[in-house]
This record gives C-alpha cells, structure tokens and sequence, in this order.
C-alpha cells in the first residue's frame, strides 16, 4: 500500500463513522475512549508506519503493535476489516454469539497482539517485546497504545525505568491523552500533571503533539519510527474523549455513557 | 549430577548455566535475588540474564514478551512474591495469552513453606500451590530434593506454556540418588502400605517418610507418595495405585482446606469414584510470627512429625472402626 495516495483525514472521518456504526448495532461497546484514538490509529495503519501483512498478521518481519487501552479500540475493527486481516461482513456482527469481535478486543481477533482487556499491561510486555527485538538483532519497532487512564497502574512505571535503563529506543509509547478515566477527568483523581514531563523524567525522549490533527499525529510518529537515539519514545497525543459526539465530547462520564440512537442516527446521516 | 545434598535452586540453574552456553534461545531474568551459580549465568550470559529489580509485575511482563518473541525464558525470584505480587501479569500474559500464543515461560520461586524459617510470614509461602493450580495452562512442580529439581530442567524445555516450579529454600536429603524419579508419570511411590498412603509434596515427602518409619516400627505399613508434578501427573496410574488403600492422607507444607495439594486429591479421589476416606493434613491456625527451628514451627501448625504421626494414627483407628461398624450391620 503506498501510505502517501492515502487520504489520512479522509481515513479517519470514515473510521469515526463505522465506529459509531457498530456502536449502534452494538451499545455495550464503549464509544467515547474509542473514538480518541482513531487519529492514532488511522496513521499507524495507513500512513506507512506499521510494516504489516495482513495475510500473516504474526510474521516476523511486522512491527509489533500492543493496543493497551482495550476497550478503547473498538475503532480498529473496521481498520482491520478494512487493511484485510478479516472480512468486513464480521462488522455486522459485534458483540453477537459466535463473533470473534467482542466488547472488549482479544488476540483472537487477527492484528491484535496480547490480551488486554485488563488495563496497563501493555506497555510492560511490549518492553520485553522490545528486549526480545534486540537481543534477536531485529530492526523492527514496538508501538504501544495506552490511555492515560491506564498509567495509573504501577507496572507501567516498572516497564519506563526499565526501558530507559536498558536504551529501548526501538519502544514507542503513544498516550491516547484524553484525561478522563471511567468515573472522571484525571487530573481530579489522581493527575498525571504533563506526562512529557514526567517520562522524560524517567529517560524517555517525548514529543507532544494534537491527537485529533491526523497529518501531525503522522509526522510525529515518523520522527519516532526507526530512530536509535539509546532513548525509549513517547508520543503524548493529546485527544478528546467522545469526540464528535454532541454531550460525549470530553463530558467527566462519557466513558459510561451512550448516546441516544437519534444522535447517533443524526450524526450518521440517517435521521428518519 | 551430584547426589550430595544441595539447595533445589543451585541444582536446576546448573542446568539451565550448562544449556545456555548451546541455546541462544534461554533467556534469564530475576528480580533481584540471586544465588552463586546464579552469578555464573550472570558473568556468562550478560545477553541473556536480565535482573529487573524489585519489581515483580515487570519480571513477567518482560518474560511474557521474550517468551513471544521465542526465547525460552526462566524467572526467578522468592516463591511468596514471584506468585502473588504479581498474580495478574501471570493469569494475564501467561496463563491466558499461552491459550492462543505459544510461549514457554518458567518461573522459579525459591522459599517453598516454611523455608524461609526466620524470616516470617511475609516470607513464607503457604498460598502458592492454591493460586497457581487455580489457573489453566499453569503447569506446577513442587519437587521434594534437588534431583527432582534438576530433573524439571527437560520438561521446562520440552513442554511449552507456562509453569511454577516451586522450590525449598533450604537444602533437604535427596530422594534420588540411585535415580531421578519417574517424570513421565508426575509421582513416585516410595513405600507401600496395606490400608493407607500418604501422598506429600515437597518438603512434606521427608516428613512423610519419617512418620512411615514410625509406624512401621509400631508393626503398621503405610505408603508414601512424592508428587511433584501437581498438574501433569498420570492419573491413571495415581487412580490405579490410591484405589489399593482404604485411606489417603494428603500432606502439604501449606495451608489445609484452602484449594491445595488436598483439594487436588479431594477432586481426583471423588471424580473416579475411588474408594478411600481422605484426611487433609496441612498448615492450621492462620498465619504466624513465632520463631523456631522448621521442626518446631511445623509442630505448631499441625503439620510436624509428632503431629502427623499422632494424626495419622488416629486415623488408621478411625478406618479399624469403620471397617468393624461395616461388618457388624452386615
């Protein structure tokens, strides 16, 4: 696929639609922690920056991709569909019995790496990942998606002093930087103040960078691939919860709430 | 292999420092805790041996994603925190990843019991064998000396998945000098009785034995079993050989009627119907800050030689009576 005849903000309006689609056929997924990351996404997947084939989604030759925030990743079904790893027919069927596509995303479903239904597991694998990847004298990189939710959990800090001790800088953490976890924004329950700061505390080189301005979530992220600067990568992206979506949008418990068919029939261009 | 005594840990990370000079596929990381020969590995393999630090959560992790990226990966660290600091990362990216991901990860956890004598309860470990057999695909040892130690070295390489080899601190007699045991078969009977056998686990093989002698100079024969493979052994030859007895006594360094070595039995015995009454000797009465020797400490909790002897004693009565009562309402 040659990433550059790609429209990427062509890319993810269609992604944000679909996910709001299988949002509507199916309401136990969460809609707004998925609808953050979709720029994200959009450009690891079609902007050239994950080597991937989808007919061998674990060859060894691919860039490896842990998507921590579980539940929030129902955006990728369709990308996945979309790329190939399974057939886009399988959207239809979210969250119904004998689906391999549930509520919360598992290494069943082709492209997905490990489990992580479970929040903050992510980044500590894909560093062993990224140890693995050295020690084997592989070029190819590890991406991590993680909300920033999910950097309350211990194990993350565990996995950063041990990267930057250990010079992965072919480890790249993306922060799906929403601030709001399930019951509130972040900086009222425990704030993570400016996570560039703190990582790069922690050794980690960081970049920063509008989560929703898909042509700069591209160009960061290829400043990132492939440099081997001895440093571990952060890339904050900092991203709207519910984007998009009318009383969604950055609202303190839009992790818990769904929007009323109607808006979602609205926003889909499908009002009766 | 020696047959002088020696810890269980020194025994298996010979093997391990021996293999890795020819596999570039081993890969070893510990959290901080160490041995001597553990300082071998470390000086030969600087590659391949990681200490991660104190921090239990990300000796997983990082052996969850080696083992992805192929490597064999051994893990160690003290039993108590290699199994329950860290208990989610195991049924996470262990357990439940190995379902639909080969991977061959071992963790090591050095202080079975009580071996940590002096050390206290934060130290000791009587909750491992109940929450590592909870999960699926969890392999788990308990060997009773350190030739059975050893001797996991080939099933950690031949088997993948993950596994809990649990490991005495303290260096116990060895059992095998003549010849490993059996793995194939996940047990070895040591004794053969008329109407009972005991049926232990690590430490509690050696206690076993001691109270067989026991009885035996007392004119009652009973049989003692080492199972050292918890979730892979022959169970129909274990069926086979318990159905020979009127009564089971399962012994465990661990606490009693909390899912251990006796719910295991408990669920052998009643899922095939055999025949014999089960009596579950294991640590009682909570956890405790007393010092004593091991011996001492064993007696305590019920779980000491006296105490079993005493108990077991009572129950070889138990199952006269019971034998009596049966025929007399013939």
């Amino acid at each position: 696929m040659n990433a550059s005849t790609i429209d990427l903000t062509a890319k993810a309006r269609w992604v944000w639609l679909e996910t709001l689609r299988i949002h509507r056929r199916a309401p136990e997924t969460r809609l707004a922690s998925s609808l953050s990351p979709i720029e994200i996404f959009v450009s690891l997947y079609y902007g050239g920056i994950l080597r991937f084939d989808p007919a061998q989604p674990l060859a060894e030759t691919r860039d490896r991709c842990i998507i921590s925030k579980g539940h929030g990743s129902i955006c990728m079904y369709p990308i996945l569909a979309d790329l190939g790893f399974f057939a886009r027919e399988e959207l239809e069927h979210v969250c119904e019995t004998g689906s391999f596509l549930g509520g919360i995303p598992d290494p069943v479903i082709p492209g997905y790496e490990t489990v992580n239904g479970s929040l903050g597991h992510g980044l500590g694998v894909a560093t062993g990942i990224a140890l693995g990847l050295k020690r084997k004298g592989s070029d190819r990189d590890i991406f991590v998606v993680a909300g920033d939710g999910e950097l309350h959990e211990g194990a993350n800090w565990e996995a950063a002093m041990f990267a930057s001790q250990h010079r992965l800088d072919n480890l790249n953490l993306i922060v799906d930087n929403n601030r709001i976890s399930m019951l509130g924004h972040t900086d009222d329950i425990v704030s993570h103040g400016r996570l560039a700061d703190r990582l790069g505390a922690f050794g980690w080189s960081c970049a920063e960078v509008d989560g929703h301005d898909v042509d700069a979530v591209h160009a960061a992220l290829r400043a990132m691939q492939g440099k081997r600067n001895g440093a571990p990568k952060a890339l904050i992206a900092n991203t709207l919860k519910g984007r998009g979506v009318p009383g969604l949008e950055d609202a303190p418990l839009c992790h818990i709430m769904n929007p009323k068919v109607e808006t979602l029939d609205q926003l889909l261009g499908e009002a009766p | 292999m020696t047959d002088r005594p020696q810890a269980m840990r020194d025994a298996l990370l010979r093997r391990i420092c021996e293999a890795m000079a020819d596999d570039p596929k081993l890969f070893f990381v510990c959290a901080d805790f160490g041995s001597p020969v553990l300082d071998t590995i470390r000086e030969r393999f600087p590659e391949r041996f990681i200490n991660v630090g104190i921090a239990e959560q990300n000796l997983i992790n990082i052996s969850a994603g080696l083992a992805l990226e192929g490597y064999t990966v051994f893990a160690y660290a003290i039993a108590p925190f290699i199994t329950m600091r860290c208990y989610e990362q195991i049924r996470v990216s262990l357990a439940l990843l190995s379902q639909v991901r080969p991977l061959n990860v071992n963790l090591i956890g050095v202080g079975a019991g009580y071996s940590y004598v002096v050390s206290g309860p934060t130290h000791q470990c009587y909750e491992d064998l109940t929450l590592m057999r909870a999960m699926p695909n969890m392999a788990v040892y308990s060997p009773a000396d350190h030739i059975t130690a050893a001797a996991l070295f080939e099933r950690c390489l031949m088997l993948g998945g993950p596994k809990y080899l649990r490991l005495d601190a303290q260096v116990l007699p060895a059992l095998y000098a003549e010849a490993p045991p059996d793995m194939e078969s996940g047990f070895q009977c040591h004794r053969t009785g008329d109407r009972l056998c005991l049926v232990a686990t690590g430490y509690m093989v050696h206690t076993a034995l001691k109270v067989a002698e026991r009885l035996a100079t007392a004119g009652e024969q009973v049989g003692v079993i080492d199972l050292f493979d918890l979730s892979g052994f022959d169970q129909q030859r274990l069926a086979e050989t318990l159905a020979a007895y009127a009564g089971v006594v399962s012994l465990e360094e661990g606490f009693r009627g909390r899912g251990g070595l006796d719910a295991m039995l408990f669920d052998f015995c009643a899922g095939r119907r055999l025949p014999p009454r089960l009596l579950n000797i294991g640590v009682e009465g909570g956890y405790r800050f007393e010092l004593g020797s091991r011996s001492e400490l064993h007696e305590q909790v019920s779980i000491g030689e006296n105490a079993v002897t005493e108990r077991v004693t009572r129950f070889l009565a138990e199952l006269s009576e019971g034998e009596t009562n049966r025929m007399g309402s013939r």
